[in-house]
């Protein structure tokens, strides 16, 4: 087991910087959840962290040991890869035994970690099967199976889960996180899903265009997002951002200018959590009241989405399962101040 | 069965497709034919061209297995389409999965001059080869009569060409897994693409096997011969005896077909899919 620190890391391709000199520190025993949209860097990072890309600058130490110029094999980490990758001209068996190639175990040895790591997955019955022979989940177990049997002082995950369906993705992320707390080896997988990262992550990195933009555990990230794309990346639905002027100790926003104690910009843009933003009854008040026109419900069960054409766009809230509003009706929406979080228009940074 | 295949079955355009089919069969299977049925005659019946013959007798192949020069041309040809065809494989693949797999300078230039010799013709390598040959002492030896064939270029093509969908993700999870990259290329790699391996072990036997232009010129000694141009020497030696040629010719099949039955399932057989996303 290992914590990881990455230093002042950086990625080119040419003439391209892909990896803008990040800093990062992962604890022992942490799993961490890199997630942004594609080509933020993330799995690149991770293929760093792996050896399988080459660092241009700056350092990654696993364990205290600086691994910079060491081989993937000579790092004690194992992988998941996306499709997988288990080799199809060997057995379930083979493909498990061959995360110990380099293990100086005698054969006996071998095939009992094969078959304990087997009893942990449910792959016991499957051993002799071919890969051609299992189901997508299954498969991915194999490939797990084949990273575990090493016993690694890492876990890399490189979005592990996306090629199955939603159902046995959940199932999948349910298992990988029990298996972190059972082994409680470091683990760091890569995801563009939200509901991944927040489920799964002790912490999680939020990347974009080579940059972190924002570190923290998966409430921390919910409830004080640092800039507009955290806020809209994590949390589903997407929160609410609409653009507002202030001045004056006061927000002008909705029916009537909102007293804000701190000093603001000019320009501003306030995000609001579709949850937090209700339509209100006749009548009823509350700090922030926008008024618009009910264009689609989404009924979820528990709880109904509108969506809502109204000042600052479409703008998403939630209503009574019970007795949502009718399309084109018009509607007054409503929030607390404490609901509301204020984002700098220039920079996008949170205020 | 459903209607839509029952029409599309009759259509005329496919039914001239099969009488062509049929036709272009008939034409490649009749001197086969012709040459079993030679095999099988008698030397008094051989201009008789009857297809069946009138006395059928197996004393032809008696006499052509008791000869002890077919048979030493036979394992000479065997022995060198069976080495050529090894190497190919090996050599080959080994080429065209480093040209596929890895990144270095001047790799797309190594990539050209290979595909460049392609469009040489075998005819006008023949004298280099020679020159080469004579220079280095390999005349009239079976390395001689091999080294020419030891790699080639359609090889190296072909198998970069299949290397180059074999997932990179099979490669890294073995470089992880901590293989060497000897390894990764051994155990890995070479068994996805085991369709053009049998692909390119099929191509390469036969043609070694039935390479007549470069084996008649690098040798002079008849224990050097191989099958083909033994059975020429047949011919040209003073009496013509053709069903002995032609039993010849008939034995000389029987490795040809033994090696496309042995590798065409694996020729059918896609392997490298299945252990990817289901």
């Amino acid at each position: 087991m290992a914590g990881i620190a990455i230093e002042k890391l950086v990625k080119r391709y040419g003439a391209t910087q892909v990896v803008h000199g990040i800093d990062l520190d992962i604890k022992d025993g942490e799993f961490v959840v890199f997630v942004g949209p594609s080509g933020c860097g993330k799995s690149t990072t991770l293929r760093m962290i792996a050896g399988l890309e080459e660092i241009n600058d700056g350092t990654i130490a696993i364990g205290g040991r600086t691994v910079n110029r060491l081989e993937p094999k000579e790092r004690n980490i194992a992988m998941v890869f996306q499709n997988y990758a288990i080799y199809p001209h060997m057995s379930v068996a083979e493909n498990i035994a061959f995360g110990l190639y380099t293990s100086q175990l005698d054969k006996a040895a071998k095939r009992r970690r094969v078959e304990e790591v087997a009893e942990v997955l449910g792959l016991t019955k499957l051993l002799e099967r071919r890969p051609s022979a299992l189901s997508g989940g299954q498969r991915q177990r194999v490939a797990i199976g084949r990273a575990m049997v090493r016993d690694p002082a890492v876990f890399l995950f490189d979005e592990p889960l996306s090629n199955l369906d939603a159902q046995l993705r959940a199932q999948m992320r349910l298992e990988i996180k029990r298996l972190h707390q059972r082994l409680g080896t470091t683990i760091v997988f890569v995801t563009h899903d939200q509901v991944e990262a927040m489920t799964l992550a002790d912490r999680i990195v939020v990347m974009r265009d080579g940059h972190i933009l924002q570190v923290g555990a998966p409430m921390e990230l919910y409830e004080k997002p640092a800039d507009v794309f955290t806020a809209r990346f994590i949390g589903s639905p997407t929160m609410n951002i609409v653009p507002a002027k202030a001045g004056q100790g006061t927000l002008q926003l909705g029916e009537k200018p909102l007293a804000w104690p701190a000093a603001l910009p000019a320009d501003v843009l306030v995000g609001v959590r579709p949850q937090e933003l209700r339509v209100l009854e006749q009548g009823e008040a509350a700090d922030l009241i926008l008024a618009g026109t009910v264009a689609v419900v989404e009924p979820l069960g528990p709880e109904t989405f509108v969506h809502v054409e109204a000042e600052g766009g479409l703008l998403l809230a939630s209503a009574s399962a019970k007795n949502p509003p009718a399309v084109g009706s018009a509607v007054r929406l409503g929030a607390p101040t404490t609901a509301l979080r204020l984002f700098d228009a220039k920079s996008e940074r949170a205020l | 069965m459903t209607g839509s295949s029952l029409t599309h079955r009759f259509a005329p355009g496919r039914v001239i497709a099969w009488l062509l089919l049929l036709a272009g069969g008939l034409l490649m299977l009749t001197p086969l034919l012709f040459m079993f049925s030679t095999s099988l005659k008698d030397s008094a019946d051989i201009y008789d061209l009857r297809l069946i013959p009138a006395a059928p007798t197996l004393d032809n192949y008696k006499t052509v297995l008791s000869d002890g020069r077919f048979l030493r041309w036979f394992w000479n040809s065997l022995a060198i389409a069976t080495i050529v065809t090894l190497s190919n494989v090996f050599f080959d693949s080994l080429v065209g999965y480093t040209l596929a797999k890895f990144q270095f300078r001047g790799r797309y230039l190594v990539f050209l001059a290979i595909l460049s010799t392609l469009m040489i013709p075998t005819e006008m390598l023949v004298i280099p080869w020679y020159v080469m040959a004579k220079n280095f002492g390999w005349l009239d030896s079976y390395w001689g009569i091999m080294f020419p064939g030891m790699m080639t270029a359609f090889g190296t093509f072909l198998m970069k060409q299949f290397f180059e969908t074999v997932p990179n993700d099979f490669l890294e999870a073995a470089r992880v897994d901590g293989l060497n990259e000897f390894a990764i290329f051994w155990r890995i790699a070479l068994p996805l693409v085991t369709p053009a391996l049998s692909a390119l072990a099929i191509f390469t036997f036969l043609s070694n096997w039935t390479a007549f232009i470069w084996p008649l010129i690098v040798t002079t000694s008849k224990e050097l011969y191989t099958l083909p141009v033994g059975l020429a020497s047949f011919a040209v030696e003073s009496q013509i005896q053709w069903e002995l040629i032609m039993t010849g010719a008939a034995l000389a099949t029987i490795p040809t077909l033994a090696v496309f039955l042995l590798l065409q399932r694996y020729i059918v057989r896609g392997v490298v899919l299945a252990g990817l996303k289901g």
